[in-house]
């Protein structure tokens, strides 16, 4: 996790809000970083992870992880990690028929109507442990990330569905956390993407928004980070809304500073 | 014409402390609730309108009314936030957010989410009733706009036909998902649309109240009650059709110009010249050839 990223949003492992939809939007950049943070955070925090993973291996985010101070491979031995890896499992899908219901089932329907058997895997990951004292704090849905299934055929009304129901389930009755990651194409001509991120966008109370810059590449200024805080509680006291900051990327960690502020430039 | 209403306002709290005594603010939302009908608010990612959906129902609570919640994008405990317990009792939540497709097989809505709306519209008592539909956009996205419609246009008119005084329908409606033919149908069902939208961290809310339209039970006289006569009697009527005017081509003005030819002998011209004038006999177009 970044401790830089953890000031900006006022969290530590310790202290998190629960029952939260954090959505991460990244615009001609890529925002695969907010991911690797909030995997690392939730795993540091003691929190019972389920994470979908759709577009890279277990072992990308495990050389990612121990940089950051996380082993993937003793978590997911320890049962606080439930991992589903879809590179891998997609292939049971492809070449045999499944003998019951399986999570990616969308990817053999010619025309997938819902993404009911992805939630009945998530609800069956992350459901509370019968008797005795939870040994893990509260569940957390990741998923990376949502665009990829608009283009293995799934509607966007069915992804919103699928993340409603995750929401009712995770954030709701579980009182967890679910991180999820869009692609923002900025395109006009894409509609069902527009309409996904619009979507997620209504139904999450944080919004972090990666965008490359607009004056194009840069060595020293990667991006920027736009936060923005949606549906306060009753109890949340007034705050700022919404925060810009620009952020570089280094090998271990990632440094935000404002605007304009570039170390490389003062 | 539209009558814009700027107003602002600074978070939560100002909403509250606004609406606990009497104000302009609450005035506002007694005139929003008076006329009966669909009032659209709409808001989107940056304004969020769920506040102002709740105060409005705040509003119809302290009026008296029961209103009847479509919840389908959050919890009933979340809803009820901020609501005390006067209020609590007069909102009767009904819970799509749950499972609102069925995935559970409990069949909570057994004929669906729509019959369920129509079945809000039968009130067993005389009161007002207040239908908040939490969100108008999820109906939009999982019913053909068409069928929203027409359900939004029934509930409506329940006002006109039933007992009940009138029927207030709040519609939330996230601006950004829906394309120019669905909203537009949406505004022109309205009878009052709220648009939310803000600068500087203070959001605003524009009002637009649409007119009902008047049409004339009588056709208006025009020439009745002025100080002049624009009436024609009979004859006038005659003399007036049977005129000709004056630079209209007639067959008599045709015959009357072709028989002025032959009197050309009654035109002179008198000319006479001064000493510095040098008249030439010869006619100067004597070698043209035509």
């Amino acid at each position: 996790m970044f401790p830089e990223l953890n000031n900006l949003l006022n969290i530590t492992p310790d202290k998190v809000e629960q029952g939260k939809l954090t959505l991460l939007c990244d615009a001609k950049t890529d925002g695969s970083f907010l991911v690797h943070h909030f995997l690392s955070f939730f795993l540091k925090a003691k929190c019972k992870v389920c994470f979908v993973a759709l577009v890279q291996s277990f072992s990308h985010y495990n050389i990612v992880g121990q940089k950051l101070g996380v082993s993937l491979t003793t978590a997911w031995e320890r049962g606080q990690l439930v991992f589903l890896e879809a590179l891998k499992t997609s292939l049971d899908i492809f070449f045999q028929t499944p003998a019951g219901p399986h999570p990616l089932q969308f990817l053999r329907e010619a025309s997938a109507r819902n993404l009911q058997p992805l939630y009945a895997f998530v609800q069956e990951a992350l459901k509370p442990e019968d008797g005795g004292e939870a040994t893990w704090r509260h569940p957390v849905l990741l998923v990376d990330d949502l665009s990829v299934l608009l283009s293995l055929g799934v509607r966007a009304v069915a992804v919103l569905d699928f993340i409603h129901y995750c929401r009712a389930t995770v954030c709701t009755e579980l009182k967890g956390n679910l991180v999820a990651l869009v692609h923002d194409s900025g395109d006009a001509a894409d509609e069902e993407n527009d309409l996904l991120v619009s979507g997620l966008s209504h139904q999450s109370h944080l919004i972090l928004r990666a965008e490359g810059l607009a004056t194009g590449f840069c060595k020293d200024v990667h991006g920027q980070l736009k936060v923005l805080w949606r549906r306060p509680s009753q109890a949340a006291a007034q705050r700022d809304r919404s925060l810009t900051y620009q952020y570089k990327i280094q090998d271990k960690t990632v440094s935000f500073f404002a605007k304009g502020l570039s170390p490389a430039v003062l | 014409m539209p009558r814009p209403v700027h107003w602002s306002r600074r978070g939560r709290d100002a909403i509250r402390a606004r609406l606990s005594g009497r104000g302009q603010q609450s005035e506002m939302l007694e005139s929003l609730l008076a006329f009966g009908g669909l009032v659209l608010l709409r808001d989107s990612i940056e304004w969020e309108g769920r506040d102002f959906l709740k105060a409005l129902i705040k509003q119809s609570a302290l009026c008296g009314e029961q209103i009847h919640v479509l919840g389908c994008e959050i919890s009933e405990e979340e809803f009820r936030e901020g609501f005390d317990s006067n209020i609590n009792s007069r909102v009767v939540y009904h819970d799509l957010f749950r499972d609102p497709l069925n995935w559970s097989k409990n069949e909570a809505f057994p004929r669906g989410p729509l019959e369920a709306l129509r079945a809000m519209c039968r009130p067993t008592d005389l009161r007002p009733v207040t239908i908040a539909l939490d969100s108008l956009s999820w109906l939009l996205l999982h019913f053909p706009c068409s069928t929203v419609c027409q359900t939004l246009h029934a509930l409506c008119r329940q006002g006109d036909s039933s007992p009940v005084e009138r029927v207030n329908v709040l519609g939330l409606l996230h601006e950004e998902l829906h394309a120019a033919g669905p909203l537009g149908a949406l505004s022109s069902l309205a009878q009052i649309e709220v648009t939310l939208d803000g600068t500087m961290g203070r959001t605003s809310a524009h009002i637009l109240y649409r007119k009902p339209r008047h049409r004339p039970a009588h056709q208006v006289d025009p020439t009745a009650h002025l100080t002049f006569n624009l009436r024609l009697s009979k004859k006038e009527r005659e003399t007036r059709d049977s005129l000709t005017l004056p630079f209209q081509f007639s067959s008599e003005k045709q015959q009357a110009l072709l028989c002025s030819e032959p009197s050309q002998a009654s035109s002179h011209i008198f000319y006479e010249p001064d000493a510095y004038d040098d008249l030439d006999p010869e006619d100067p177009d004597d070698d043209l050839d035509i």
